[in-house]
């Protein structure tokens, strides 16, 4: 590690800059600006890659969408599949048939399932297990291996069930084609059902193990919990017709700090009249906001925090229990505040995604081969939202007279926390960072509260991209006088 | 002969490698992540990679500089901003051995589609039209985007190829493995285009 020394002079303006933001999915970096004093004065995330889906999709046939878009993101690429065949669905006009919306399901929770443990096993638990001042050489998924084999190579077993469940029914655990417009393009046989159901008592007893020893971590990380994020905003997400826990498809449910139903039982092609976004200089990354509030009142976030804040009850066995306890991290009977407490949502949806894959694997009607309606397309505009791992994902296609598309909007499940990670940023920095005394540990306590959003920056880089950590002295002209990079 | 001196020897690389373990980074330019997902997909067998190669920087580690002397640099996705340009030309001064993996890299795949429009309406559609309010092209502390998108070998020279969308976790497997035990690699026979 090779730390510079900072000139502590009165009347500098200096930035911090982290870069690249590692152990996050995509490219960013992270600019504090300070003041004299040397406190922080601004923060700012910036996600730094742009692809452009929205205009280089046009002139495309509307089926090539879900193949297309799903390579928007190679962690989540399901997510966008469905979102992406489900704005197919409409534009078709077909209901699609019940088992391949059951299928849909499926392969949807497996997504969560091994996506969840990504983020929390080889991403976050360097940091929770090591700690987040250890040696930065070693804080990584190989010195989990090292330290704590057992550990790892359950988290390890738990993405590859989830990964696993998505090859057998897509034939690729990444970027399967399996789903298509008006459903699935092939029916579930009984073999691979047997096989899927015989993995998953294991990945509910890791899945139950991680959660109680989580638990018994969560009391050491309460200075954590107080500083990662806790400002007021609202919360977004599906919830199923029932008010329960859903990812795939339902209504939007928006919640205040204290609670409050906002707005509810919205239906999703209802979006653009409470969704805006806006677009800020410094990040590639557009700021999703819910209008009416305008902009930047209308802050809001999304995934799993927002989804258990949001739902009335999960409605699996485990996972009811799992959400009770949850609630009461927040001391007030409120929504849970804390973005630190996204670790402990994601492993609540871990076990409601195993549970809920075992009920609808058990289901009778799930070898059915009725799995896909066919149709033309019949609408010329299409709206397709579903949850995403890390939030609710949209996506809104016009189509011509001749089924090509003329016009895409993709708001990222990342992208609706951009304004909440930004000002998360802000707040952990002021708590930890000390601009007259830096230290790697500082540091990477901001980097390790953007990994509580487990930002999906891959996603949010089809207009937006990647995180980088260095830090930079500059001057008041903007003439970098020192920097500071942070070294295995 | 050491795995690592084998694997040089194998590709005519000049510099001799350092003692101990395959020094290996990656890194993700204007691809997906998919392809650095298919490589987490090598599962219970990364236990055993870690015993052979220590990974000196990627996304999954905290390293934030690239050390000088790589063994072998592995590259997901194409070329599409001034930062993917330099970062591909600062791993082809560092590492010994240079892999594009994945379609992005080999042939611009998906991010190169944007080629056929004008940059001009890349940016205008995704930050003018289809916002609400501060509509703007962001510029502050972001990279410019090149006007067309190349794939690795379009920016520095590519030692070997591995195309797929993303490639398997067993082609990367025995690719990978191939380079630490100094075997050529046979991509082709493993992997193909949009596999
Ligand atoms: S080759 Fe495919 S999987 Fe790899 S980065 Fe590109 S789109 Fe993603």
């Amino acid at each position: 590690m090779a730390l510079c020394t900072l000139p502590g002079t009165a009347t500098m303006s200096r930035t911090i800059s982290i870069d690249p933001v590692t152990r996050i999915e995509g490219h960013a970096r992270i600019s504090l600006q300070l003041a004299d004093s040397g406190e922080v004065e601004d923060a700012k995330f910036h996600l730094t890659q742009f692809r452009g889906f929205e205009k280089f999709c046009e002139g495309r046939p509307y089926r090539e969408m879900p193949a297309l878009t799903a390579r928007t993101c190679g962690i989540c690429p399901v997510s966008h599949l469905l979102a992406s065949n489900k704005a197919c669905d409409d534009l078709l006009a077909v209901s699609i048939p019940p088992t391949a919306e059951k299928l849909r399901r499926i392969m949807n929770l497996a997504q969560l399932l091994q996506s969840h443990a990504l983020s929390f096993f080889h991403l976050s638990s360097p940091d929770l297990l090591l700690g987040w001042d250890s040696d930065p050489a070693q804080r990584n998924i190989f010195g989990v291996m090292a330290q704590n084999p057992e550990l790892a190579k359950q988290g390890i077993k738990l993405r590859q069930i989830g990964q696993t469940i998505i090859e057998m029914l897509g034939g690729k655990k990444i970027h399967p084609t399996w789903v298509v417009p008006g459903g699935v393009n092939e029916p579930l046989d009984s073999a691979k059902r047997e096989a899927m159901l015989e993995m998953l008592p294991n990945a509910l007893t890791i899945a139950k193990d991680t959660y109680a020893l989580f638990k018994t971590m969560v009391p050491r990380f309460k200075d954590e919990a107080e500083h990662f994020g806790t400002m007021p905003t609202m919360f977004l997400s599906l919830v199923s017709p029932k008010g329960q826990l859903e990812h795939y498809d339902g209504f939007l449910r928006l919640k205040d700090a204290e609670g409050r139903i906002v707005e509810d039982m919205v239906t999703p092609s209802d979006y653009p009249r409470i969704i805006g976004e806006a677009v800020e200089d410094f990040s590639y990354m557009k700021f999703p906001y819910y209008k009416p509030m305008g902009y930047p009142n209308g802050i809001y976030r999304v995934g799993p925090l927002a989804r258990l804040n949001n739902a009335d009850s999960c409605g699996t066995p485990f996972a009811d229990v799992a959400l009770a306890e949850f609630h009461m991290l927040q001391e007030d009977s409120g929504p849970v505040r804390s973005s630190f407490h996204y670790h402990y949502a994601r492993l609540v949806e871990i076990i409601f995604a195993i549970e809920m894959m075992q009920r609808l694997l058990k289901d009778q009607g799930i070898l059915d081969t009725r799995v896909r309606a066919r149709a033309r397309g019949n609408r010329t505009e299409g709206i397709g939202v579903a949850e995403a791992p890390r939030g609710t994902l949209m996506h809104h296609y016009k189509i011509d007279d001749a089924g090509l598309i003329s016009w895409v909007d993709l708001i990222i499940a990342t992208g609706h926390n951009n304004l909440a990670m930004n000002q998360s940023i802000k707040q952990v920095a002021d708590a930890y960072v000390d601009g007259n005394k830096l230290s790697e540990g500082m540091l990477n306590r901001v980097e390790a509260m953007i990994r509580c959003y487990d930002p999906c920056l891959s996603c949010a880089s089809h207009a937006f991209g990647q995180m980088p950590l260095s830090i930079e002295l500059k001057d008041a002209a903007g003439n970098t006088l020192d920097r500071l990079v942070r070294d295995a | 002969m050491t795995a690592q001196a084998q694997a040089a020897t194998a590709t005519q690389a000049s510099t001799q490698p350092a003692a101990g373990k395959v020094k290996v980074a990656t890194i993700w330019l204007d691809g997906c992540s998919g392809c650095h997902m298919s490589f987490l997909d090598m599962d219970e067998r990364l236990v055993e990679l870690a015993e052979k190669i220590e990974i000196v920087f990627s996304p999954f580690v905290d390293a934030k500089t690239l050390p000088s002397q790589v063994d072998v640099g592995i590259i997901e996705g194409s070329i599409s901003n001034e930062e993917d340009e330099h970062k591909a030309r600062l791993f082809r001064d560092r590492c010994k051995l240079l892999v594009s993996l994945g379609d992005c890299a080999v042939n611009g795949n998906v991010p190169a589609m944007r080629n056929p429009f004008k940059l001009e309406t890349v940016y205008e559609r995704a930050y003018l039209e289809n916002v609400n309010v501060n509509q703007q092209i962001p510029t502050d502390g972001v990279p410019a985007l090149l006007k067309t998108v190349r794939p690795v070998h379009g920016v520095v020279d590519v030692d070997v190829f591995i195309p797929g969308c993303p490639p398997s976790a067993d082609t990367i497997h025995t690719i990978l493995s191939d380079l630490i035990e100094g075997r050529t690699p046979e991509p082709i026979k493993v992997t193909r285009f949009g596999a």
